[in-house]
């Protein structure tokens, strides 16, 4: 049962066969039974989730149900979550009780979702592997001596091993698309603006994306009928009608056109995962698809470009921890300025540091132009790379990530190689397109993903063309043994 | 661009962040290292290019200038590490 799908749960629910309470109870044995060994989950929300689990049931039985309704789904601790904990993998904020709800939280509840919990994360969701977390590295459940990836690793990893049904993540460079690829899940990354932003702690405010990691295409698409829409709260959420992302799902993907850029599929991409995507290319083509080669000229200018942005915004969001309103606060600070210095030196981890001085130094007097302004200049290129493509083709289908989950402890000592594992996912959020990971093969036993991109707004063709290839594929079924 | 123990000095000033000075050589290659890697962007004549800041060129939203939001002041204090009569207490400022 706690490896069905969202759609078979909902069906499950409706024809009775289980309960709301029976099937939150059965996720949160095997949460306590297998989560000392993941670390998956950072809190455990058991009282919350069974009242929860009580109201689906009763909703279920006025016949006021949502497909989401009585699902058990996890959310990533940077979530804000009234009266629960939202520590966001870090020591600063490992005693911050959050005073309200993210929108993406609030409407899964409303939704009728169970929270399970919290999951845990890359501080402040700065790591491709989440071992940067203060709460300790996650395990993949496929092999517990590799890495889930980052930053949703735990999002990943609970979905992976049948820990909540689905789970929300967040996507500043790749950190739902990677963890979906080394977990074998299916991850996508909302157009920027498709989903509000509030109540999600902030990393990179240009490029963060809330989205869903789930088990199949049409999962993610029932989850994003729950999370999309405009907020007022987030002045940056597109005003948009509501669209079901389900609507296309079974369209046919005859004389669709997809691009296979030029710049993927180079000597850098292990030849095993080449063969993969080939492998997945025939299946679409077999399916009606057309596949013509395209050019993203700039792409290698991504990671230098990210690592200017992302670390100058960071920069700046994080200048609201300050040891004075919330979170951590260190011991017997001589005065103002050592209260400051202090309670960020003590509470955030080294790679956040690092990154807060790489965006300061960005931003400083006299280097401005030279960084923050080129890379702005350089995100204009790689977007520009995206938009001509999309003059000749629907989508674009390449490698999410150049291998499969290396080994926990492999990368960490060096910044700049784990900064280099998000080579192909971190063009689309510079460019602010919707992005998505799902299953295209195994691996000596480890699953490995496929990318797909598509211009602004076309979250349902991706869903839709991810969902056939899930009907004549059986690459997202695979289960790890847990 | 390589970093020295002055520069690294000077920036964690700039973000407010102790660094031990056990730490600072290590910090200062690292540093450098990821400012090695961001310097691939000089090479690129943007000269014609202009910034983008958002995705989509987009500009911030303005909504009517009316309050909205209710004061809860003692209740986001209930978090904070130190408050007396609705203040936030620090470390004496002002002798």
């Amino acid at each position: 049962m706690l490896s069905k799908t969202v759609a078979e749960l909902a069906g499950a629910l409706t024809r009775k066969e289980v309960s709301a309470r029976e099937l939150t109870q059965a996720y949160l044995d095997k949460i306590h039974q297998l989560n000392p060994a993941l670390n998956a989950y950072v809190t455990i929300t058991t009282k919350q989730a069974l009242a929860q689990a009580d109201a689906a049931d009763s909703r279920r039985a006025q016949g006021n149900a949502g497909p989401l309704t009585g699902i058990p789904i996890a959310h990533k601790d940077i979530f804000c979550t009234r009266g629960v904990l939202t520590a966001c993998g870090s020591r600063m904020l490992h005693n911050f009780i959050a005073p309200y709800d993210a929108t993406v939280v609030e409407r899964l509840e409303q939704a009728g979702a169970i929270m399970l919990g919290k999951t845990n994360m890359d501080e402040f969701a700065m790591g491709s592997s989440n071992e940067t977390s203060w709460f300790g590295p996650v395990r993949n459940p496929w092999d517990h001596a590799r890495v889930p990836g980052g930053s949703s690793g735990g999002s990943a990893a609970a979905v992976a091993a049948g820990l909540c049904a689905m789970a929300t993540g967040t996507d500043t460079g790749g950190s739902i698309r990677q963890p979906a690829s080394f977990c074998g899940l299916t991850g996508l990354k909302p157009t920027y603006g498709r989903v509000s932003r509030w109540g999600m702690i902030a990393f990179a405010s240009s490029l963060d994306q809330a989205g869903p990691l789930t088990r199949s295409a049409e999962d993610a698409a029932l989850m994003m009928n729950a999370i999309a829409g405009t907020d007022l709260r987030d002045s940056t959420c597109l005003e948009l009608a509501f669209e079901d992302f389900t609507a296309q799902l079974n369209q046919p993907l005859a004389g669709l056109r997809i691009g296979l850029p030029r710049e993927h599929f180079t000597k850098d991409l292990n030849p095993a995962v080449q063969t993969i995507l080939q492998n997945a290319i025939r299946t679409l083509e077999s399916l009606g698809a057309r596949f013509k080669e395209v050019s993203l000229p700039n792409n290698y200018l991504s990671v230098p470009a990210y690592y200017v942005i992302a670390p100058a915004e960071a920069s700046a969001n994080l200048s609201r921890f300050d040891g004075v309103r919330f979170g951590y606060r260190c011991e017997n600070p001589d005065n103002l300025e050592d209260l400051y210095k202090r309670s960020r030196g003590e509470g955030f981890g080294d790679e956040v540091k690092r990154r807060i001085m790489v965006g300061t130094y960005a931003l400083s007097a006299g280097y401005y132009d030279a960084y923050y302004i080129k890379a702005q200049k350089i995100r204009r290129l790689i977007k520009q790379d995206f938009d001509l493509a999309f003059n000749d083709v629907d989508l674009i289908l390449g490698p999410t990530s150049p291998h499969t989950a290396f080994k926990l402890g492999e990368k960490v000592s060096d910044p700049v190689t784990m900064y280099l594992e998000d080579i192909y996912t971190i063009a689309v959020n510079l460019a602010g397109l919707p992005g998505m990971s799902l299953p295209a093969g195994m691996l000596n036993g480890l699953p490995i993903g496929m990318q797909l991109i598509g211009p602004s707004l076309s979250e349902s063709r991706l869903l839709n063309v991810a969902h056939q290839f899930q009907m004549n594929t059986d690459w997202h079924s695979q289960q790890p043994e847990v | 661009m390589a970093l020295n123990k002055n520069d690294v000095e000077k920036i964690a000033h700039l973000a407010r962040l102790q660094i031990n000075d056990s730490d600072i050589v290590e910090v200062a290659q690292r540093i450098s290292n990821i400012l090695g890697m961001i310097d691939q962007m000089q090479s690129v004549d943007t000269s014609a290019v202009s910034a983008m800041a958002h995705p989509f060129d987009a500009g911030q939203r303005l909504r009517a200038d009316q309050i909205t939001e209710i004061n809860q002041r003692d209740y986001y204090q209930q978090i904070a590490p130190a408050t007396q009569d609705g203040l936030y207490l620090v470390p004496k400022v002002i002798e």
